[in-house]
């Protein structure tokens, strides 16, 4: 058990006995009868029935755990049995064609890997430094006073759902990128080929600053909680040694919970590379591999979400299938390795992780 | 630059190095910009939703079906009754057997086979939403031949169950032992103790989780594309195309029609509303209820 749960256990132990009618036998007096012998002598001497109907409530709850693992095998199966007929089509190259042509039932998934890849990729290059910066303010500068405030509106923007930023991202951020930062960029930038082209705002760029918003509190709320456990006599060793409060946080704080932030930034990338709304609201819908981020791209989740109810033909449904098959083994990965690495260093699950 | 003074005091600490003070001062300010730089698309997305969604919100809004294109008024009435009611669906379907994975994960699962489960609900957690649409499809609309209320409210339903299952068996897991070993102790059965002992106790707790799990899915959209659908019309049954607030939000947005444009603020205001007010009411009232341990 970690640290914060034990902590928990003990503050519920002390403010339990401070409800009377938990302690007292009144439950017994509730609707629901064991039967008769329960209710009718003190002590049960019908040991049979009360057994049974033990098993009967632990099978009950045993069928609710397995539907877990059912709804998790259905998923997997349903995947695989849909997609079977683009992958005995196209097979591996499936994944390195970059013809998307459902007219001539010529079907490869490339542009969709890599706009998923890069819109994810750029999102994390702007959301990384920022959430730590976060994190690192309110565990390590910020007045206490200051601190509850401020998490909580950072956890705010992950309750506001995917559509409502996408709605946002089409009427404020797009406009703001075409008009200041696209040309902006476009001048001091260009000559690299990255910020190239016309500025029109709907394109990889505007995809990858909505999926960084998205992603931002995940990140930093995952990298406070992994600072929190760092142990105090770190940061005052680093102090005691003479080192600047910098110095501190470098030396003391960061690099003792590098794996836990490392975890957090993967699980902030698993969120990125299933994020659908937002991101087909903004990036453009344009099967393409363009070098430029100002151009329009196309994500796996963007396809599905776009062509799926309007897919005509077998093997146009189970290629759409077959990304999204694609789609949840690289989540599913991505998640696993980002929750060992959390669980090395905090001891459990992160609890607003997917809040 | 306090730190001078002090070492000139004592003579075998060396003095700070500028490029270490400099360092210090640049990263902190690095810490503070990143903070006002987060915090910016927030107050910005919560100031367009308020400014754009209140001109657009009236009683026509919320008491009327979509106009045709070029008629003017109209309202999303059918999609806010639409969404309560796939929200309804989920939540039959989802809040008991999330509950009931989380109590056997907690009071039986102490195990290989509970970790099994743990693990699973984590790897379901984070499975794109999309993707659980796919599912849904496959299940229940491929088998009825036509998109339906209960497609959205099965994939929907999907998305609750692990996040259930896992904040049950935390709040479980914090209900001391010593209150089983007392029901116990009183003659009272397992799976009594585990009702009216253990999970009353932890109530508020269990209450939370699924209130979280319910504002994650009030507003997803992506799983209902191809289950629940839309439509414009009203419709209450649960083997028929139903309209969805997140839904519609989308399709107003992607349109060409400043009209809609509008219509789409007002309901991602209606949407966020809703979605706070249902989690604060039921917060409210089970801290009413009992003690408020979450």
């Amino acid at each position: 058990m970690n640290l914060h749960k034990r902590l928990a256990c003990r503050r519920m132990a002390n403010s339990a006995p401070l409800r009377p009618e938990m302690l007292s036998p009144q439950p017994v007096e509730n609707n629901q009868t064991t039967g008769p012998a329960a209710v009718a002598s003190p002590i049960p001497d019908s040991a049979g029935s009360g057994e049974f109907a033990d098993s009967i409530f632990k099978f009950l709850m045993l069928l609710c755990g397995l539907s877990v693992l059912g709804t998790l095998g259905l998923i997997v199966y349903e995947l695989v049995l849909r997609s079977g007929a683009s992958w005995h089509a196209f097979g591996f190259k499936f994944f390195v064609g970059h013809d998307w042509d459902p007219v001539s039932d010529q079907f490869g998934a490339l542009p969709f890997i890599y706009g998923t890849l890069v819109s994810s990729f750029l999102a994390l290059v702007i959301a990384v430094p920022l959430s730590i910066g976060v994190a690192v303010f309110t565990t390590e500068m910020c007045p206490r006073k200051l601190r509850g405030p401020l998490s909580f509106f950072v956890e705010l923007l992950a309750a506001i759902p995917s559509v409502v930023y996408g709605l946002w991202a089409i009427f404020v951020l797009v406009p703001i990128l075409s008009n200041y930062v696209e040309p902006f960029l476009g001048k001091t930038l260009g000559w690299s080929g990255f910020f190239d082209g016309p500025p029109y705002g709907i394109s990889m760029l505007a995809a990858g600053i909505i999926l960084a918003i998205m992603i931002i509190p995940i990140i930093s709320s995952i990298t406070r909680e992994v600072l929190a456990v760092v142990p105090q006599h770190q940061r005052e060793a680093a102090l005691a040694l003479g080192a600047t409060r910098w110095e501190m946080i470098r030396v003391g704080v960061l690099r003792n919970a590098r794996a836990g932030i490392m975890g957090g930034i993967i699980l902030g990338l698993g969120r990125a590379l299933g994020e659908t709304m937002a991101v087909t609201m903004v990036i453009g819908n344009r099967p393409d591999i363009a070098k430029s981020l100002f151009a329009p791209g196309y994500t796996m989740a963007s396809v599905l979400a776009n062509e799926f109810s309007e897919a005509t033909g077998d093997l146009y449904l189970s290629s759409l299938i077959e990304i999204g098959l694609a789609l949840f083994l690289v989540t599913i990965v991505v998640n696993a390795l980002a929750r060992v690495l959390v669980w090395t260093v905090t001891g459990s699950q992160p609890t607003r992780a997917n809040a | 630059m306090p730190d001078t003074g002090k070492a000139a005091a004592f003579t075998t600490v060396p003095p700070i190095s500028l490029r270490r003070r400099v360092t210090n001062y640049v990263m902190t300010g690095a810490s503070v910009g990143a903070v006002i730089v987060v915090m910016l698309p927030l107050f910005a997305i919560f100031a367009y939703l308020i400014l754009k969604g209140i001109g657009s919100i009236n009683l026509a809004f919320l008491t009327q079906i979509p106009k045709p294109v070029g008629e003017s008024g109209g309202g999303m009435a059918n999609a806010i009754v639409g969404s309560a009611f796939i929200l309804a669906l989920a939540s039959i379907l989802g809040v008991p057997i999330g509950v009931g994975a989380g109590i056997y994960v907690a009071e039986y699962g102490r195990n290989r086979f509970g970790d099994v489960i743990r693990f699973t609900a984590d790897v379901l957690n984070g499975v794109p939403s999309i993707v659980i649409g796919i599912v849904a499809y496959s299940l229940v609309v491929l088998y009825q031949k036509h998109f339906s209320a209960l497609a959205g409210g099965v994939a929907l339903a999907i998305m609750m169950i692990p996040t259930i299952t896992r904040t049950t068996e935390d709040m479980l897991l914090l209900v001391p032992q010593a209150l089983r070993e007392a029901a116990y102790g009183l003659g009272v059965p397992r799976w009594r103790t585990t009702l009216s002992i253990v999970l009353r106790t932890a109530t508020s707790g269990v209450i939370t989780g699924i209130m979280l799990a319910f504002a994650r899915v009030a507003g997803e959209t992506a799983p209902l594309l191809f289950t629940a659908f839309g439509n414009q019309f009203w419709n209450l049954h649960a083997n028929q195309p139903t309209a969805a607030l997140p839904l519609q939000i989308f399709n107003y947005a992607i349109s060409p029609y400043d009209e809609w444009h509008q219509q789409a603020w007002a309901g991602a205001l209606v949407l966020i509303i809703l979605i706070v007010s249902a989690v604060s009411a039921v917060r409210y009232a089970v801290r009413r209820g009992t003690f408020g341990a979450a």
